[in-house]
Protein backbone atom coordinates (compact mmCIF):
# COMPACT_ATOMS: atom_id res chain seq x y z
CA UNK A 1 0.00 0.00 0.00
CA UNK A 2 2.91 2.31 0.70
CA UNK A 3 4.82 1.47 -2.44
CA UNK A 4 3.87 1.69 -6.09
CA UNK A 5 2.65 -1.41 -7.89
CA UNK A 6 2.45 -2.22 -11.56
CA UNK A 7 -1.14 -0.93 -11.60
CA UNK A 8 -1.13 2.06 -9.32
CA UNK A 9 0.65 4.40 -6.96
CA UNK A 10 1.30 3.73 -3.28
CA UNK A 11 0.53 6.17 -0.49
CA UNK A 12 4.07 7.58 -0.50
CA UNK A 13 3.80 8.71 -4.13
CA UNK A 14 0.21 9.88 -3.66
CA UNK A 15 0.97 12.04 -0.62
CA UNK A 16 4.13 13.48 -2.18
CA UNK A 17 2.23 14.25 -5.40
CA UNK A 18 -0.58 16.20 -3.74
CA UNK A 19 1.71 17.93 -1.28
CA UNK A 20 3.77 19.10 -4.27
CA UNK A 21 0.61 20.26 -6.06
CA UNK A 22 -0.54 22.23 -3.01
CA UNK A 23 2.84 23.88 -2.50
CA UNK A 24 3.36 24.64 -6.20
CA UNK A 25 0.02 26.43 -6.52
CA UNK A 26 0.54 28.18 -3.19
CA UNK A 27 4.01 29.35 -4.18
CA UNK A 28 2.81 30.57 -7.58
CA UNK A 29 0.02 32.61 -5.99
CA UNK A 30 2.31 33.91 -3.23
CA UNK A 31 4.94 34.88 -5.78
CA UNK A 32 2.47 36.76 -7.96
CA UNK A 33 1.01 38.55 -4.95
CA UNK A 34 4.22 39.45 -3.13
CA UNK A 35 5.91 41.24 -6.03
CA UNK A 36 3.00 43.70 -6.18
CA UNK A 37 3.02 44.55 -2.46
CA UNK A 38 3.75 48.17 -1.70
CA UNK A 39 6.51 49.24 0.67
CA UNK A 40 4.18 49.88 3.61
CA UNK A 41 2.27 46.61 3.34
CA UNK A 42 2.73 44.56 6.55
CA UNK A 43 3.60 41.55 4.36
CA UNK A 44 6.29 43.38 2.35
CA UNK A 45 9.09 41.69 4.30
CA UNK A 46 7.40 38.46 5.42
CA UNK A 47 5.85 37.34 2.12
CA UNK A 48 9.23 36.94 0.34
CA UNK A 49 10.62 35.32 3.51
CA UNK A 50 7.92 32.63 3.45
CA UNK A 51 8.19 32.28 -0.34
CA UNK A 52 11.90 31.50 0.01
CA UNK A 53 11.47 29.25 3.05
CA UNK A 54 8.66 27.21 1.51
CA UNK A 55 10.59 27.12 -1.77
CA UNK A 56 13.51 25.40 -0.08
CA UNK A 57 11.20 22.95 1.68
CA UNK A 58 9.58 22.21 -1.70
CA UNK A 59 13.01 21.66 -3.27
CA UNK A 60 13.80 19.07 -0.58
CA UNK A 61 10.40 17.46 -1.15
CA UNK A 62 11.05 17.18 -4.90
CA UNK A 63 14.44 15.65 -4.11
CA UNK A 64 12.69 13.02 -1.97
CA UNK A 65 10.12 12.43 -4.72
CA UNK A 66 12.80 11.80 -7.29
CA UNK A 67 14.51 9.44 -4.88
CA UNK A 68 11.21 7.62 -4.26
CA UNK A 69 10.63 7.49 -8.00
CA UNK A 70 13.92 5.80 -8.82
CA UNK A 71 13.75 3.46 -5.82
CA UNK A 72 10.41 1.86 -6.73
CA UNK A 73 8.51 0.74 -9.80
CA UNK A 74 6.33 3.17 -11.70
CA UNK A 75 2.85 2.03 -12.70
CA UNK A 76 2.64 1.28 -16.40
CA UNK A 77 1.27 3.99 -18.64
CA UNK A 78 -2.33 4.18 -19.71
CA UNK A 79 -3.86 5.28 -23.01
CA UNK A 80 -2.49 5.36 -26.50
CA UNK A 81 1.21 5.13 -27.20
CA UNK A 82 1.55 8.84 -28.06
CA UNK A 83 -0.35 9.73 -24.89
CA UNK A 84 2.05 7.68 -22.78
CA UNK A 85 5.08 9.25 -24.46
CA UNK A 86 3.66 12.75 -24.01
CA UNK A 87 2.77 12.06 -20.38
CA UNK A 88 6.33 10.89 -19.67
CA UNK A 89 7.76 13.93 -21.43
CA UNK A 90 5.49 16.27 -19.41
CA UNK A 91 6.41 14.54 -16.14
CA UNK A 92 10.14 14.84 -16.79
CA UNK A 93 9.77 18.44 -17.95
CA UNK A 94 7.91 19.26 -14.75
CA UNK A 95 10.78 17.83 -12.70
CA UNK A 96 13.42 19.65 -14.73
CA UNK A 97 11.36 22.86 -14.70
CA UNK A 98 10.84 22.75 -10.95
CA UNK A 99 14.53 22.11 -10.35
CA UNK A 100 15.46 25.07 -12.59
CA UNK A 101 12.91 27.16 -10.74
CA UNK A 102 14.58 26.33 -7.42
CA UNK A 103 18.02 27.12 -8.79
CA UNK A 104 16.96 30.45 -10.34
CA UNK A 105 15.17 31.48 -7.14
CA UNK A 106 18.22 30.61 -5.09
CA UNK A 107 20.46 32.64 -7.41
CA UNK A 108 18.31 35.79 -7.04
CA UNK A 109 18.60 36.10 -3.29
CA UNK A 110 22.15 34.84 -2.87
CA UNK A 111 23.72 37.13 -5.50
CA UNK A 112 24.99 39.45 -2.76
CA UNK A 113 26.70 36.65 -0.83
CA UNK A 114 23.93 36.40 1.76
CA UNK A 115 22.38 33.03 2.48
CA UNK A 116 18.64 32.35 2.58
CA UNK A 117 16.86 32.06 5.91
CA UNK A 118 14.63 28.99 6.11
CA UNK A 119 11.82 29.93 8.56
CA UNK A 120 14.57 31.22 10.90
CA UNK A 121 15.46 27.57 11.53
CA UNK A 122 18.62 27.56 9.49
CA UNK A 123 20.42 29.42 6.73
CA UNK A 124 21.07 28.01 3.29
CA UNK A 125 24.47 29.53 2.46
CA UNK A 126 25.18 31.61 -0.62
CA UNK A 127 27.63 30.37 -3.21
CA UNK A 128 28.40 33.93 -4.24
CA UNK A 129 27.80 35.71 -7.51
CA UNK A 130 28.17 33.34 -10.46
CA UNK A 131 27.64 35.94 -13.18
CA UNK A 132 27.08 39.68 -13.57
CA UNK A 133 23.65 41.10 -12.79
CA UNK A 134 22.74 37.71 -11.39
CA UNK A 135 19.72 38.94 -9.44
CA UNK A 136 18.17 40.47 -12.60
CA UNK A 137 18.86 37.59 -14.98
CA UNK A 138 17.90 34.89 -12.48
CA UNK A 139 14.79 36.92 -11.68
CA UNK A 140 13.71 37.03 -15.32
CA UNK A 141 14.27 33.29 -15.69
CA UNK A 142 12.45 32.56 -12.42
CA UNK A 143 9.37 34.51 -13.52
CA UNK A 144 9.34 33.02 -17.02
CA UNK A 145 9.79 29.48 -15.69
CA UNK A 146 6.98 29.95 -13.16
CA UNK A 147 4.46 30.90 -15.85
CA UNK A 148 5.64 28.11 -18.17
CA UNK A 149 5.39 25.53 -15.39
CA UNK A 150 1.87 26.56 -14.47
CA UNK A 151 0.93 26.28 -18.16
CA UNK A 152 2.43 22.79 -18.25
CA UNK A 153 0.69 21.86 -15.00
CA UNK A 154 -2.60 22.87 -16.62
CA UNK A 155 -1.89 20.52 -19.52
CA UNK A 156 -1.01 17.80 -16.99
CA UNK A 157 -4.28 18.33 -15.06
CA UNK A 158 -6.45 18.60 -18.18
CA UNK A 159 -4.95 15.38 -19.49
CA UNK A 160 -5.81 13.64 -16.21
CA UNK A 161 -9.40 14.89 -16.43
CA UNK A 162 -9.60 13.77 -20.06
CA UNK A 163 -8.47 10.27 -19.07
CA UNK A 164 -10.99 10.18 -16.24
CA UNK A 165 -14.08 11.52 -17.97
CA UNK A 166 -13.56 10.66 -21.62
CA UNK A 167 -11.36 7.56 -21.65
CA UNK A 168 -12.78 6.43 -18.29
CA UNK A 169 -9.49 4.84 -17.22
CA UNK A 170 -7.74 4.83 -13.83
CA UNK A 171 -5.22 7.64 -14.53
CA UNK A 172 -6.78 10.03 -12.01
CA UNK A 173 -8.10 7.45 -9.54
CA UNK A 174 -4.72 5.79 -9.08
CA UNK A 175 -3.07 9.03 -7.94
CA UNK A 176 -5.89 9.57 -5.41
CA UNK A 177 -5.87 6.16 -3.73
CA UNK A 178 -3.81 2.98 -4.10
CA UNK A 179 -5.46 0.42 -6.35
CA UNK A 180 -5.63 -3.19 -5.26
CA UNK A 181 -5.26 -5.86 -7.92
CA UNK A 182 -8.41 -6.36 -10.01
CA UNK A 183 -10.48 -4.32 -7.61
CA UNK A 184 -11.47 -0.69 -8.03
CA UNK A 185 -10.45 -0.87 -11.67
CA UNK A 186 -13.38 0.12 -13.80
CA UNK B 1 53.71 76.81 -47.91
CA UNK B 2 55.39 74.25 -45.63
CA UNK B 3 56.46 76.96 -43.25
CA UNK B 4 52.96 78.41 -43.03
CA UNK B 5 51.57 74.96 -42.22
CA UNK B 6 54.20 74.42 -39.58
CA UNK B 7 53.51 77.83 -38.08
CA UNK B 8 49.78 77.14 -38.10
CA UNK B 9 50.44 73.80 -36.45
CA UNK B 10 52.62 75.33 -33.78
CA UNK B 11 50.08 78.07 -33.22
CA UNK B 12 47.26 75.59 -32.77
CA UNK B 13 49.37 73.60 -30.32
CA UNK B 14 50.12 76.79 -28.45
CA UNK B 15 46.50 77.83 -28.34
CA UNK B 16 45.51 74.34 -27.12
CA UNK B 17 48.00 74.44 -24.28
CA UNK B 18 46.53 77.69 -23.08
CA UNK B 19 43.10 76.02 -22.86
CA UNK B 20 41.95 73.93 -19.90
CA UNK B 21 43.52 70.49 -19.71
CA UNK B 22 41.42 67.44 -20.50
CA UNK B 23 41.10 64.68 -17.94
CA UNK B 24 39.64 61.20 -18.17
CA UNK B 25 37.92 60.06 -15.00
CA UNK B 26 39.89 57.19 -13.49
CA UNK B 27 37.15 54.57 -13.33
CA UNK B 28 39.72 52.03 -14.51
CA UNK B 29 41.61 52.35 -11.24
CA UNK B 30 38.38 53.03 -9.34
CA UNK B 31 39.53 56.40 -8.08
CA UNK B 32 36.04 57.69 -8.63
CA UNK B 33 32.68 56.73 -7.22
CA UNK B 34 29.04 57.69 -7.58
CA UNK B 35 27.34 57.17 -4.26
CA UNK B 36 23.88 57.93 -2.99
CA UNK B 37 22.06 57.95 0.27
CA UNK B 38 18.34 57.87 0.90
CA UNK B 39 16.49 57.72 4.17
CA UNK B 40 15.04 54.38 5.21
CA UNK B 41 11.66 55.12 6.80
CA UNK B 42 13.19 58.35 8.09
CA UNK B 43 15.16 56.38 10.68
CA UNK B 44 18.52 55.90 8.99
CA UNK B 45 20.48 56.50 5.80
CA UNK B 46 20.76 53.74 3.26
CA UNK B 47 23.79 54.05 1.00
CA UNK B 48 24.85 52.55 -2.30
CA UNK B 49 26.11 53.53 -5.70
CA UNK B 50 26.63 52.84 -9.35
CA UNK B 51 29.68 50.70 -10.01
CA UNK B 52 30.03 51.34 -13.74
CA UNK B 53 30.35 54.74 -15.32
CA UNK B 54 32.82 56.73 -17.34
CA UNK B 55 33.43 60.34 -18.03
CA UNK B 56 35.82 63.15 -18.66
CA UNK B 57 36.30 66.71 -17.63
CA UNK B 58 38.40 69.69 -18.49
CA UNK B 59 39.83 71.87 -15.80
CA UNK B 60 42.30 74.67 -15.41
CA UNK B 61 43.00 75.99 -11.93
CA UNK B 62 43.64 79.43 -13.41
CA UNK B 63 40.27 79.50 -15.12
CA UNK B 64 37.85 77.20 -13.26
CA UNK B 65 34.75 78.75 -14.82
CA UNK B 66 35.86 77.36 -18.19
CA UNK B 67 35.63 73.80 -16.82
CA UNK B 68 33.24 71.21 -18.10
CA UNK B 69 32.35 67.67 -17.22
CA UNK B 70 30.38 64.82 -18.77
CA UNK B 71 29.62 61.46 -17.12
CA UNK B 72 27.66 58.46 -18.36
CA UNK B 73 26.38 55.90 -15.86
CA UNK B 74 25.37 52.30 -16.58
CA UNK B 75 22.18 52.04 -14.53
CA UNK B 76 22.30 48.23 -14.29
CA UNK B 77 25.42 48.62 -12.13
CA UNK B 78 23.24 49.92 -9.29
CA UNK B 79 24.45 48.34 -6.07
CA UNK B 80 23.14 48.75 -2.55
CA UNK B 81 24.74 45.55 -1.27
CA UNK B 82 21.47 43.62 -1.13
CA UNK B 83 20.45 41.44 -4.09
CA UNK B 84 16.69 41.46 -3.58
CA UNK B 85 16.64 45.23 -3.11
CA UNK B 86 18.95 45.81 -6.09
CA UNK B 87 16.66 43.68 -8.26
CA UNK B 88 13.67 45.72 -7.13
CA UNK B 89 15.38 49.10 -7.62
CA UNK B 90 16.48 48.07 -11.13
CA UNK B 91 12.94 46.93 -12.02
CA UNK B 92 10.28 49.16 -13.55
CA UNK B 93 9.13 50.19 -10.07
CA UNK B 94 12.22 52.42 -9.94
CA UNK B 95 15.11 52.78 -12.39
CA UNK B 96 13.73 50.49 -15.12
CA UNK B 97 17.25 49.75 -16.30
CA UNK B 98 16.21 47.58 -19.25
CA UNK B 99 14.36 50.56 -20.72
CA UNK B 100 16.77 53.24 -19.49
CA UNK B 101 20.23 51.61 -19.50
CA UNK B 102 22.06 54.93 -19.16
CA UNK B 103 21.96 57.96 -16.91
CA UNK B 104 24.15 60.93 -17.66
CA UNK B 105 25.28 64.30 -16.51
CA UNK B 106 26.54 67.00 -18.86
CA UNK B 107 27.62 70.32 -17.42
CA UNK B 108 26.27 73.51 -18.94
CA UNK B 109 27.93 76.18 -16.80
CA UNK B 110 30.51 76.35 -14.06
CA UNK B 111 30.65 79.09 -11.47
CA UNK B 112 33.86 79.74 -9.58
CA UNK B 113 33.26 80.40 -5.88
CA UNK B 114 36.96 80.67 -5.05
CA UNK B 115 39.19 78.48 -2.87
CA UNK B 116 38.62 75.50 -5.14
CA UNK B 117 34.85 75.69 -4.68
CA UNK B 118 32.75 75.36 -7.78
CA UNK B 119 29.11 75.34 -8.64
CA UNK B 120 28.61 72.98 -11.57
CA UNK B 121 25.31 73.43 -13.34
CA UNK B 122 24.21 70.85 -15.84
CA UNK B 123 21.62 68.47 -17.25
CA UNK B 124 21.11 65.21 -15.41
CA UNK B 125 19.22 62.47 -17.22
CA UNK B 126 17.81 59.60 -15.19
CA UNK B 127 14.89 57.26 -15.92
CA UNK B 128 14.55 59.00 -19.29
CA UNK B 129 13.90 62.41 -17.71
CA UNK B 130 16.33 65.34 -17.94
CA UNK B 131 16.44 68.09 -15.32
CA UNK B 132 19.00 70.75 -14.60
CA UNK B 133 20.80 70.30 -11.32
CA UNK B 134 23.57 72.05 -9.45
CA UNK B 135 26.49 70.08 -8.04
CA UNK B 136 28.29 71.80 -5.16
CA UNK B 137 31.88 70.89 -5.90
CA UNK B 138 35.15 71.22 -4.09
CA UNK B 139 38.57 70.50 -5.45
CA UNK B 140 40.38 67.98 -3.28
CA UNK B 141 43.78 68.31 -4.91
CA UNK B 142 45.85 68.08 -8.07
CA UNK B 143 49.40 67.28 -9.00
CA UNK B 144 51.79 64.69 -10.37
CA UNK B 145 51.25 61.06 -9.51
CA UNK B 146 54.24 58.75 -8.76
CA UNK B 147 53.92 56.97 -12.14
CA UNK B 148 54.48 59.84 -14.54
CA UNK B 149 50.94 61.13 -14.84
CA UNK B 150 49.05 64.15 -13.62
CA UNK B 151 45.82 63.99 -11.69
CA UNK B 152 43.13 66.29 -10.35
CA UNK B 153 40.34 65.27 -8.01
CA UNK B 154 37.05 66.70 -6.80
CA UNK B 155 34.17 65.88 -4.56
CA UNK B 156 30.65 67.01 -5.15
CA UNK B 157 27.19 66.71 -3.69
CA UNK B 158 23.73 67.28 -5.02
CA UNK B 159 20.22 66.32 -4.11
CA UNK B 160 17.50 65.10 -6.43
CA UNK B 161 13.80 64.48 -5.87
CA UNK B 162 12.76 61.07 -7.22
CA UNK B 163 9.42 62.41 -8.45
CA UNK B 164 11.26 64.91 -10.68
CA UNK B 165 12.55 61.90 -12.60
CA UNK B 166 9.21 60.15 -12.82
CA UNK B 167 10.03 57.67 -10.04
CA UNK B 168 6.88 57.69 -7.96
CA UNK B 169 6.99 54.44 -6.00
CA UNK B 170 5.98 55.35 -2.44
CA UNK B 171 8.88 54.90 -0.02
CA UNK B 172 7.35 57.20 2.57
CA UNK B 173 7.50 60.93 3.24
CA UNK B 174 11.11 60.90 4.46
CA UNK B 175 12.37 59.12 1.35
CA UNK B 176 11.26 61.31 -1.52
CA UNK B 177 14.73 62.57 -2.34
CA UNK B 178 18.21 61.16 -2.76
CA UNK B 179 21.54 62.73 -1.86
CA UNK B 180 24.28 62.06 -4.38
CA UNK B 181 27.88 62.05 -3.25
CA UNK B 182 30.41 62.12 -6.04
CA UNK B 183 34.13 61.47 -5.92
CA UNK B 184 36.04 62.04 -9.09
CA UNK B 185 39.72 61.77 -9.95
CA UNK B 186 40.84 62.49 -13.49
CA UNK B 187 44.06 61.62 -15.28
CA UNK B 188 45.35 64.38 -17.54
CA UNK B 189 45.46 63.35 -21.18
Amino acid sequence: MLKNTHDGYGWLSIVLHWLTALLVFGMFALGLWMVELDFYNPWYKDAPHYHKSVGIVLAVLIGLRLLAKVRQTSPSGLGKSWEQTTAKFVHYTLYVGLSSLFLSGYLISTADGRGIEIFNWATLPSMGEWFANQEDIAGEIHEWLAYSLIALVSVHALAALKHHFIDKDTTLIRIIKPLTQNKDIT
Amino acid sequence: MKKTLLAAGLLSLLSFSSLAADYVIDTQGAHASINFKIKHLGYSWLTGGFNQFDGKFSYDAAKPEASSVAVTIKTESFDSNHADRDKHIKSDDFLNVSKFPEAKFVSTKVENLGDGNLKIMGDFTLHGVTNSIVIETQKVGEGKDPWGGYRAGFEGTTRIALADYGITYDLGPASTYVELMLNVEGIKQ
